[in-house]
């Protein structure tokens, strides 16, 4: 162990501590700016650019960026000595400098580190009045990007790269007219982004945003001539309440739907019945290829692999384009969800599909562009007109001058709005593939099952195996988070040494509650977990656990689509893939 | 190899970059490859073992080859290498070595070394970028010329110093551009 002094307090770290770190440890929060650590996901960027962690280490001729120096046994560290606090301050104001003043009309005002950190550090004038650079805005279906507000932290050159893997986003350039950006400069649609979001949740400024659909959303809620209908996805409900100063890990399902009602959606319903739904689709598809499996069959398509991740979706037709017939054929519940409205229930009331407005709030970004993707349009109107992030949401409920903390809670609509507990636990990892089990298993088996937590197939760590007992046949189940997770369990596939019949992937760290669309997280990782454990919450106090015993699921089959994977289930439910490798060379 | 590597041309990879507005307007700068082409590219590669780590290696000895390092040697460079694309983009436009357009006919090198930069090679490099119509780092349209500084050949007695392809012109004075230019005819 090595003992420092810093701040006069004296503490004993082991080799290898940073000094930031080891002063977290004494209670001593050393600002930082482009520094991000979720610890529990083993994320950590740390590339010592911003220079507002520096502090004055006795005998040391330079001042330490605390987050990249380590601890050297009998270390005397001063972090806020009159020469520290003027370089911090000389540093945030050369920041400032070349960025823009349009604080009051930021999309991230009020949420943005920088912002806070000027604040913090007392910043009350910039003193270097000099030239400011200026690039293109880049807009895609789902992502913004204002490199002008870039501050070159790196954080979503990391998350890109390191932890996704999808490799789109750079440093390019050099000094003043450095940027991040895609390959040749190309706009975000060009390259082979997948809107995954992670690059936004991780954003300490605006310079990155969701494409915002709020207003879009308002135009349908006052166009009297429209019906329309909103579908909340499972992870919203234990995210949403943070926008309003809760503890992360509350519920808010009631008081969110009051407040969609209040908004003044005709039909308030859940994500979650489609993702039920997912389950009777996907899961029958999973037995028929076991089943092919066990009959023999070398073709039988093994591992199955989920399909509900647009981002995951959008990732596999750009890198492994080669696998594209293994992943399920099964719609995002968000695309199920679609289709199940404009048909089966705008027949129900009696209207037409172009008088149906469907709103989806999503913790995601990829969402947005999965809306428009051509194969989910009929005659050119989508079955998902606006897909909201739940940070969108939260301001939607602002406007409309909802007291959130008061309302009363209240139940979803019906017939889409019944959920099991199965559809809710889709919002984080691990969870698709448990709801996916517990029906499986019993359609497979014939059985009861005794018990319906799978506790082998939660958790956090990145890439998970378990097996579950089918009646004597192990079915071995592999589970990635991440993008870049996703890619080992892939390159296994490739590689024919996959060991697995069914195997979940979701795009995001965490799954669909880290999504880009969720309140920021700010680099605690610790709000991941809270968020997971409450859908977990939500599941355990449902009546109903298992999707195939959703009663309103049932009667869809019954009066609308037949059987699972039927003709019309297929038409309405299912989708098909395309190669995108290719698609950013321009011949 | 190394022979071929043209002269050092500074910033010559950012300027046409700028007026970038969509990612379609890159077809401008791409090429087809020949099979050739790609397989001796993909040789350069395998001799560094296809390592990451020598990206700016195998990116020195394809600029030898190509004269320049258009998007489809970086697109072959980052598979082969497994780098992403965005990653060799973002080292082509760090270093002023790397560039994305091909040299010109005849490439005109302007000596700004100190003993030149005295006698006057600012005025020279205006004279060319005003009679070319084109600035430092780019290529004339139709291909004849490209522009570039360098820093001192080693003739500093000729000050200011001028390259054309191979040939060197010494005390060059404003007035001399024109005629210099003509001497190159095709």
């Amino acid at each position: 162990m090595l003992k420092v002094t810093i701040d006069n307090k004296t503490v004993e770290v082991a080799p290898g501590t940073s000094i930031l770190d080891a002063a977290a440890k004494v209670g001593i929060q050393i600002p930082t700016l482009c520094y991000l650590n979720l610890h529990d996901l083993n994320i950590e960027n740390k590339p010592a650019g911003c220079r507002i962690c520096v502090v004055e280490v006795e005998g040391r001729r330079n001042l330490a960026p605390a987050c990249a120096t380590d601890c050297a046994d009998g270390m005397k560290i001063n972090t806020h000595s009159i020469r520290v606090l003027n370089t911090r301050k000389t540093v945030m104001e050369l920041i400032l400098s070349d960025h823009p003043f349009d604080c009051l009309v930021c999309a991230k005002s009020g949420k943005c580190d920088l912002q806070k950190m000027a604040q913090d550090l007392g910043i009350r004038e910039i003193r270097y009045q000099g030239e400011q650079s200026h690039y293109r805005e880049d807009t895609s279906p789902a992502i913004i990007r204002d490199v002008d507000k870039c501050i070159m932290c790196r954080r979503c050159e990391m998350m890109c790269n390191e932890v996704q893997t999808v490799g789109v986003l750079s440093g390019v350039n050099r000094g003043f007219e450095a940027v991040v950006a895609p390959a040749f400069e190309m706009n975000l649609d060009h390259s082979e982004c997948t809107y995954c979001g992670q690059c936004v949740a991780v954003c300490p400024t605006a310079a990155l945003t969701e494409v915002d659909h709020t207003y879009k959303v308002i135009e349908a809620l006052a166009d009297p001539t429209k019906v329309v209908v909103v579908q909340t996805a499972p992870a919203v409900r234990a995210a949403l309440g943070e926008e309003f100063g809760l503890e992360p890990g509350t519920l808010v399902t009631g008081k969110m739907v009051a407040a969609l009602r209040q908004l003044g959606f005709n039909y308030v319903f859940d994500t979650d019945f489609a993702a039920d739904l997912t389950i009777m689709e996907e899961g029958t598809e999973l037995l028929t290829r076991l089943n092919k499996y066990l009959a023999g069959d070398t073709n039988a398509n093994l591992p199955i692999l989920t399909s509900c991740c647009p981002g995951w979706v959008n990732f596999f037709e750009h890198h492994f384009p080669e696998l594209k017939d293994i992943p399920s054929t099964a719609r995002s519940p968000q695309q199920m969800f679609g289709p199940i409205a404009k048909n089966y229930f705008a027949d129900k009331i009696g209207i037409k599909r172009e008088d149906m407005i469907v709103v989806s709030i999503m913790p995601c970004l990829a969402k947005k562009y999965e809306c428009s993707r051509e194969e989910f349009k009929v005659n050119g109107d989508p079955d998902v007109n606006y897909s909201v992030s739940t940070r969108e949401l939260a301001n939607l409920i602002k406007l409309a001058n909802i007291d959130f903390h008061n309302l009363d809670e209240d139940d979803f609509d019906q017939p889409l709005g019944e959920s099991t507990g199965a559809g809710v636990i889709f919002g984080t990892t691990g969870g698709v593939i448990e709801a996916a089990v517990r029906t499986a298993y019993e359609v497979h088996t014939g059985k009861t099952l005794e018990k319906v937590d799978f506790e082998q197939l939660r958790g956090m760590e990145g890439v998970r195996s378990a097996s579950v007992d089918f009646n004597g046949l192990e079915l071995k189940i592999g589970i990635a988070h991440g993008l870049g997770n996703a890619r080992k369990l892939l390159e296994e596939i490739k590689a024919g040494t996959s060991q697995y019949h069914a195997i979940e992937i979701m795009a995001c760290p965490g799954g669909c509650i880290g999504g880009g669309g969720q309140p920021l997280h700010h680099g605690d990782s610790s709000i991941l977990k809270a968020r997971a454990q409450a859908l977990y919450r939500e599941d355990a106090g449902k009546a109903i656990r298992k999707s195939h015993e959703n009663p309103f699921i049932k009667e869809l089959y019954e009066k609308f689509l037949g059987k699972p994977n039927s003709h019309k289930a297929h038409e309405l439910l299912h989708t098909h893939y395309f190669d995108k490798s290719n698609q950013i060379t321009i011949e | 190899m190394n022979c071929c590597i043209p002269t050092i041309s500074t910033r010559a990879t950012r300027s046409p970059l700028n007026n970038l507005n969509t990612g379609n307007t890159m077809s401008s700068i791409k090429i087809k490859l020949h099979q050739q082409d790609i397989d001796k590219l993909k040789e350069v590669c395998a001799s560094f073992n296809n390592d990451a780590g020598e990206l700016i290696n195998v990116l020195h000895k394809a600029q030898g080859i190509f004269g320049y390092l258009p998007a489809e040697v970086q697109e072959i460079i980052s598979k082969e290498l497994n780098v992403p694309l965005a990653k060799v983009y973002g080292v082509v436009t760090f270093y002023s070595f790397f560039t994305m357009i091909p040299k010109g006919k005849h490439p005109i090198s302007i000596c700004t070394g100190t003993a030149c930069y005295v006698r006057g090679a600012e005025k020279v490099l205006d004279e060319f970028k005003k009679n070319l119509n084109i600035k430092v780092g780019e290529t004339t349209a139709d291909g004849k010329f490209s522009l570039s500084c360098l820093r001192c050949v080693g003739a500093c007695g000729l000050a200011p110093v001028v390259l054309v392809g191979e040939k060197t012109y010494g005390r060059v004075a404003p007035d001399m551009v024109k005629e210099i230019l003509a001497e190159y005819k095709d």
